[in-house]
């Protein structure tokens, strides 16, 4: 499985970037994860992972930082409340977001680092 | 050698601020120079600990040693206690309301994630008194 930073796969897979410090968007991103039970995804998410979720509250940002999950992407359309934006920002990680369904978003990101898109 | 110690306070029911103590640790970890997936390790089993204490109980204390060989995490809180222990400790099995539910806590898998990522974990707890949890986590880990 290839590796992207977090800027180029917003870039390729056509990504809402709500926020992210520069050094959060340069940081690797070498699998995926989905799933919005928090502590489900910090038991069994890879390091590295790119994070499929709906969940859209202050707690998402320390979760990605505890399991070292260098960006939340919030599908379905779902939008970030402020207090979610504030946290990632200080706490170093991107938060993206994208309308299509986890299924869908899912899909493109293994293409994008299997296949290099 | 002498070893570093961290005390943090937490404060109960405050979900915007849960998992700041655990972030402060971990912060300090990682600038100990601590291997990535030792300070992972660590961070997860303490974010678990905290986010514990303030669903379950009305906030408490972490104590973090970090030893030459090991790190010791010590969470103490005087909460309601755990009643069956074995139950708590199974894979699914939660007593979260639902509000904790919607915010994506409420899994059961708080202490199944402590178990599977520290390396030796005690847990005591009184019904009425409270519940201390002890976790290590071994620097070459």
């Amino acid at each position: 499985m290839g590796a992207f930073v977090v800027s180029a796969l917003a870039g390729a897979l056509g990504l809402t970037v709500y926020g992210g410090s520069e050094e959060a968007l340069g940081r690797a991103v070498t699998g995926g994860y989905a799933g919005d039970l928090l502590s489900w995804v910090m038991g069994r998410a890879p390091g590295g992972a790119a994070w499929v979720t709906i969940m859209s509250n202050v707690n998402v940002a320390a979760v990605a930082v505890m399991a070292d999950l260098p960006c939340v992407v919030l599908a379905e359309g779902v939008a970030p409340d402020e207090a979610l934006q504030a946290r990632a920002l200080r706490e170093n990680v991107a938060l993206l977001g994208s309308p299509l369904g986890t299924y869908e978003l899912c899909h493109r990101l293994h293409g994008l680092l299997t296949e290099g898109g | 050698m002498s070893e570093l110690v961290l005390h943090y306070e937490v404060e109960g029911a405050n979900f915007s601020a849960a998992g700041e103590a655990s972030s402060a640790v971990k912060r300090v970890l990682s600038r100990l120079g601590l291997s990535d997936k030792v300070v992972r390790r660590a961070s997860i089993c303490l974010y678990e600990g905290e986010i514990n204490m303030v669903i379950h109980a009305s906030g408490g204390v972490i104590d973090v040693t970090v030893f030459p060989d090991r790190l010791e995490m010590v969470l103490k809180d005087t909460g309601p206690g755990i009643r069956n222990l074995e139950e708590a400790m199974r894979e699914g099995f939660s007593t979260a309301s639902d509000s904790v539910r919607d915010l994506g806590f409420g899994a059961g898998m708080g202490l199944p994630n402590m178990k599977k990522y520290a390396d030796d974990i005690t847990v005591e707890s009184e019904v009425g008194v409270g519940t201390t949890v002890r976790m290590v986590v071994r620097l070459d880990g």
